[in-house]
C-alpha cells in the first residue's frame, strides 16, 4: 500500500541524513522524498512516499515521531490531501507533426511546453504520480530522452 | 538571564558537567581531546583512565545503569571515537543513560580526511539517542544541558557530544542556561487511567493471567508497584532476561526469566498463559521465541514509555504508554479504590506453583562437583543480597540467569540487547564507582573476560575492588554449544587452550588471582575476595562439555524447550 508521510522537522544540517538513515536501518524503503523550508525558517517540511501495510506504516510513523528532530509526523489520507509532483520530460521530435501532438498531450495533462528545439521538446507537468505515469506512457512512443521528477509534495486539505 | 562568563569551550564543558553533578569521567586522552583533559587539572571531576576506549564506554554504561544518572566517557577523535562505538551501541540497545564526549579535528579540517579524523556523528547516528557537534564554543553549555536531559529522561540512552579541537580552545561568553526547549522531544506523558482500568479488567477476566516484567521495570524502579500488583491480583511473574530481578526471585510468585535460556517453569507458564501484563519490554526474539506461537491465544497488555515499541514486535490489545512506574501506581491505586484483592488461590495459580515445584526438583543438573548450578548457587549463598552482579556474554551469562537468584530488585545487569562480550568487567568497575559500599561481581566466562581484561589496570590503579568470577571452560562455550547442537560437533574457532593463565594475569596487574578447583576452594576464594580491598579474579575451571539447558532453539516456541536428558 502506498502511503504519503508529511514531516515537520528542524531546519538544521544532517536531518535529511537521519531520516533517510532511519528508513534504511528499519528496513523500509523511500519511494520519493521532497524537502523544503516552511513559512517558519526554523522548520522544514519533508514529504515522503513509501510502501507498506498499515502495521508497517504505523511503525515507521512512530519511529519518525520518536526522532528528536521531528516536530510532527502525519500519514496523509490521499482523499483528504492535495499531493502533486513536478516532472520535466525531454521528448524526441522525429516527425513534423510530433511537436503539435506533444503540445496537445501536454495540454490534456495541464502541462507546459518549454525549450522547443529542432529535435526535442521539454514538457513540465505538475500532477499526481498516477497522472504523471499515464502521461509518460503516452509520451513513450515519441521517444523519451530524459525524465526528472521531484517526488511528491503534499498538504492536508482544509482546517488548521 | 544567567551571568555571562568568558572561558574556553573545554572549560565550559567541564563547568557544565559539574553543574550536572558529574563526579568522574572514564576515558583515554589523545591529540584531539587534550584541551578537555587539561581541564581536569582545574576541576573536581575525577578522571579514571582506561586502557581501551570501549571499556571507558562500558564503565560509563555500568555506572549509568546502577546510579540511573548518565555515566560519562571521553575519547579522542578517529580511532578513539570508533573504539567507543561498540560501547555506545551497547548502551543504546539496553536503554542505558550515557554521555560520550569525543574530540574531533578542528572545524576547518572536517571533511579533509585529516589525521585521526572520523565522521563519528555519521557512524554513531543509528546507535545514539542523540548526537551533537557544537561548531562554536558558545554552544557548549546548552548542548551539555540538553544532552544530559535527553540521555536520562523518557527511554534513557546514549548521547554523543563530538567537539572539534578549536571549539574546545576558543573562548566565548558562556551562558549556562537553566531553561531550554527541545521542540521535538516530549519524554513525559500523563498517566493513562482509562487504559489502566481496562488492563485491570482484562487481567481479572483472564483465566491464566501472568506478568512479564522487562528491563523498563528496572529502569523506572517500579519494584514496589510490580510486587503490589502481583500480590494483590495473585499473578505469577516471569521476566525477560533484561528484567531479571525486577521481582525478587525468591518470592513464591516468581518464576524467573523466560526466553531462549529461560527457566523451564517460566517458559512453560508463559506458553500456557492467556493474558499477559507486559511491562517495559520490546518482546525481543530471545525472550519470546517464535512470534506467532507467542501471540497465539494470548491477550497482551503492553506498558512502555516508548510508543514506538507498541506493535513493533507483538500486537497488543491494550497499550499503556508512559513511564511504567507512573502507570503501575495508577493501577495500584485503582485496585485499592475498588477494594480488589484476591485471597484464594485459583486453579491457575495452584498449577503455576506445582509446575514451579516440579522443575525445582526435576531439572537435571551437571553431575560433577563443579557444575555451573552448584558454582552459582554457592556464589549466591555467600554474597550479601544487596551485592551487584554484572555479566559478560555467553554460557556463564545464561547460567547466571538460571541459577543465580536475584533477591534485591535492580541488582543484576547484563548486556542483553547487543550481547557485547567484554561488557561485564568494565561495567562492574562503573557499577562499583556508583556503589562503592556493596560488593560488585562480574560473572564472566574466559572468552568474554579476555576481551576487556586490561581493565584490571584500571581496577588496581584506581582502587576499584571488583570481583571477576570466571567460569573457565577454556572454550567459547556458547558457540561450542551451538556447534555441538547444530553443526554436528564440528568445533571451529572455539578452543582457548588454557591461554592465558588468569591467576598469573591478575597478579601481573597487581590484582589478586585465586583458583578454585573444588567447592571448598570456591567457598574460600569467594570469602577471600569479599574481604579483600583489591580487585580479585577467581578462576574456576569447569567442564567444557556442559551445555546451558533448557534451550529454546531460535525461531521455535517457548513450549518446545530442549531439556537436559
Amino acid at each position: 500500500m502506498w502511503a504519503i508521510l508529511s514531516l515537520l522537522v528542524e531546519n538544521k544540517p544532517g536531518i535529511l541524513f537521519k531520516v533517510t538513515h532511519l528508513f534504511r536501518a528499519r528496513n523500509f524503503n523511500i519511494d520519493s522524498i521532497s524537502v523544503g523550508v516552511t513559512e517558519n525558517p526554523d522548520y522544514s517540511r519533508m514529504t515522503i512516499t513509501t510502501y507498506g501495510d498499515d502495521k508497517q506504516v504505523a511503525q515507521i510513523v512512530k519511529q519518525l515521531d520518536k526522532m528528536i528532530d521531528t516536530i510532527d509526523v502525519q500519514r496523509l489520507d490521499e482523499h483528504k490531501s492535495v499531493y502533486r509532483e513536478l516532472s520535466l520530460f525531454k521528448i524526441k521530435l522525429s516527425n513534423a507533426s510530433d511537436s503539435m501532438e506533444i503540445n496537445k498531450l501536454a495540454n490534456a495533462y495541464g502541462g507546459k511546453v518549454h525549450d522547443v528545439k529542432k529535435d526535442s521538446i521539454m514538457v513540465e507537468l505538475t500532477a499526481t504520480p498516477d497522472q504523471t505515469n499515464a502521461f509518460e506512457e503516452l509520451a513513450k512512443p515519441f521517444g523519451i530522452i530524459d525524465v526528472a521528477r521531484t517526488g511528491v509534495t503534499a498538504l492536508q486539505r482544509g482546517g488548521a | 538571564m544567567n551571568k555571562m562568563e568568558t572561558m574556553t569551550g573545554a572549560k565550559a564543558l567541564m563547568t557544565a558537567m559539574e553543574k550536572e553533578g558529574v563526579k568522574q569521567v572514564f576515558g583515554l586522552p589523545g591529540g584531539a581531546n587534550l584541551p578537555m583533559y587539561d581541564e581536569f587539572a582545574r576541576c573536581d571531576i575525577r578522571h579514571i583512565l582506561t586502557r581501551h576506549e570501549q571499556s571507558a564506554a562500558h564503565m560509563a554504561d555500568g555506572f549509568g545503569r546502577v546510579s540511573r544518572k548518565p555515566g560519562v566517557c571521553f575519547a579522542t577523535s578517529g580511532p578513539g571515537a570508533t573504539n567507543i562505538l561498540t560501547g555506545i551501541a551497547t548502551a543504546q540497545a539496553d536503554s542505558s543513560p550515557m554521555i560520550a564526549v569525543t574530540g574531533q579535528v578542528p572545524v576547518a579540517m572536517i571533511g579533509k580526511d585529516a589525521f585521526q579524523e572520523s565522521d563519528i556523528i555519521g557512524m554513531a547516528n543509528p546507535v545514539v539517542k542523540y548526537a551533537y557537534q557544537p561548531r562554536t564554543a558558545a554552544e557548549i553549555p546548552e548542548v551539555v544541558r540538553k544532552g544530559f536531559f535527553i540521555a536520562e529522561t523518557g527511554r534513557p540512552g546514549p548521547v554523543l557530544i563530538d567537539i572539534p579541537k578549536d571549539v574546545q580552545t576558543n573562548e566565548a561568553e558562556m551562558i549556562f542556561p537553566d531553561e531550554f526547549k527541545i521542540r521535538g522531544y516530549h519524554p513525559w506523558t500523563d498517566p493513562d487511567i482509562i487504559a489502566c482500568e481496562k488492563a485491570i479488567d482484562m487481567l481479572l477476566n483472564a483465566e491464566k493471567p501472568i506478568i512479564l516484567a522487562g528491563g523498563g521495570t528496572i529502569i523506572s524502579s517500579a519494584f514496589a508497584e510490580l510486587q503490589s500488583i502481583a500480590e494483590t491480583l495473585m499473578l505469577p511473574v516471569v521476566t525477560t532476561f533484561k528484567g531479571k530481578g525486577a521481582f525478587p526471585e525468591n518470592h513464591p510468585l516468581a518464576l524467573g526469566p523466560i526466553g531462549m535460556h529461560g527457566h523451564a517453569e517460566a517458559n512453560k507458564m508463559m506458553a500456557e498463559a492467556d493474558c499477559v501484563l507486559a511491562i517495559g519490554t520490546r518482546f525481543s526474539d530471545r525472550s519470546v521465541g517464535n512470534v506467532e506461537a507467542f501471540e497465539k491465544r494470548l491477550k497482551i497488555i503492553h506498558m512502555d514509555v516508548d510508543p514506538a515499541e507498541i506493535g513493533k514486535n507483538q500486537t497488543a490489545q491494550i497499550a499503556v504508554i508512559g513511564d511504567v512506574r507512573v502507570n503501575l501506581r495508577v493501577m495500584v491505586k485503582l485496585l485499592l479504590q475498588k477494594a480488589i484483592k484476591k485471597n484464594e488461590e485459583s486453579t491457575w495459580i495452584k498449577h503455576v506453583k506445582e509446575t514451579k515445584a516440579y522443575w525445582k526438583e526435576n531439572l537435571k543438573l551437571h553431575p560433577g562437583e563443579m557444575g555451573a548450578a552448584k558454582i552459582l548457587r554457592k556464589l549466591r549463598e555467600l554474597l550479601p543480597k544487596e551485592s551487584i552482579i554484572t555479566t559478560e556474554v555467553g554460557q556463564h551469562q545464561m547460567w547466571a540467569s538460571l541459577f543465580y537468584d536475584v533477591i534485591q530488585p535492580g541488582t543484576f545487569f547484563s548486556s542483553t540487547g547487543l550481547g557485547t562480550m567484554g561488557w561485564g568487567f568494565p561495567a562492574a568497575i562503573g557499577a562499583k564507582v556508583a556503589r562503592p559500599d556493596v560488593p560488585v561481581v562480574d560473572i564472566a566466562g574466559d572468552g568474554s573476560f579476555a576481551m576487556t581484561e586490561n581493565s584490571l589496570a584500571t581496577a588496581v590503579l584506581e582502587d576499584i575492588p571488583v570481583i571477576v568470577f570466571v567460569l573457565n571452560n577454556s572454550i567459547l562455550g556458547m558457540v561450542a554449544q551451538w556447534q555441538r547442537t547444530f553443526y554436528d560437533r564440528r568445533m571451529i574457532g572455539v578452543e582457548q587452550q588454557h591461554c592465558p593463565d588468569y591467576v598469573k594475569l591478575a597478579e601481573s596487574y597487581g590484582a589478586q588471582g585465586l583458583r578454585a578447583q573444588s567447592m571448598d576452594e570456591l567457598d574460600k576464594a569467594i570469602k577471600t575476595a569479599l574481604s579483600s580491598d583489591v580487585a580479585t579474579v577467581i578462576d574456576i575451571p569447569i567442564d567444557p562439555e556442559e551445555d546451558v539447558l533448557p534451550f529454546v532453539a531460535p525461531g521455535t516456541s517457548l513450549a518446545d524447550m530442549i531439556l537436559p536428558s
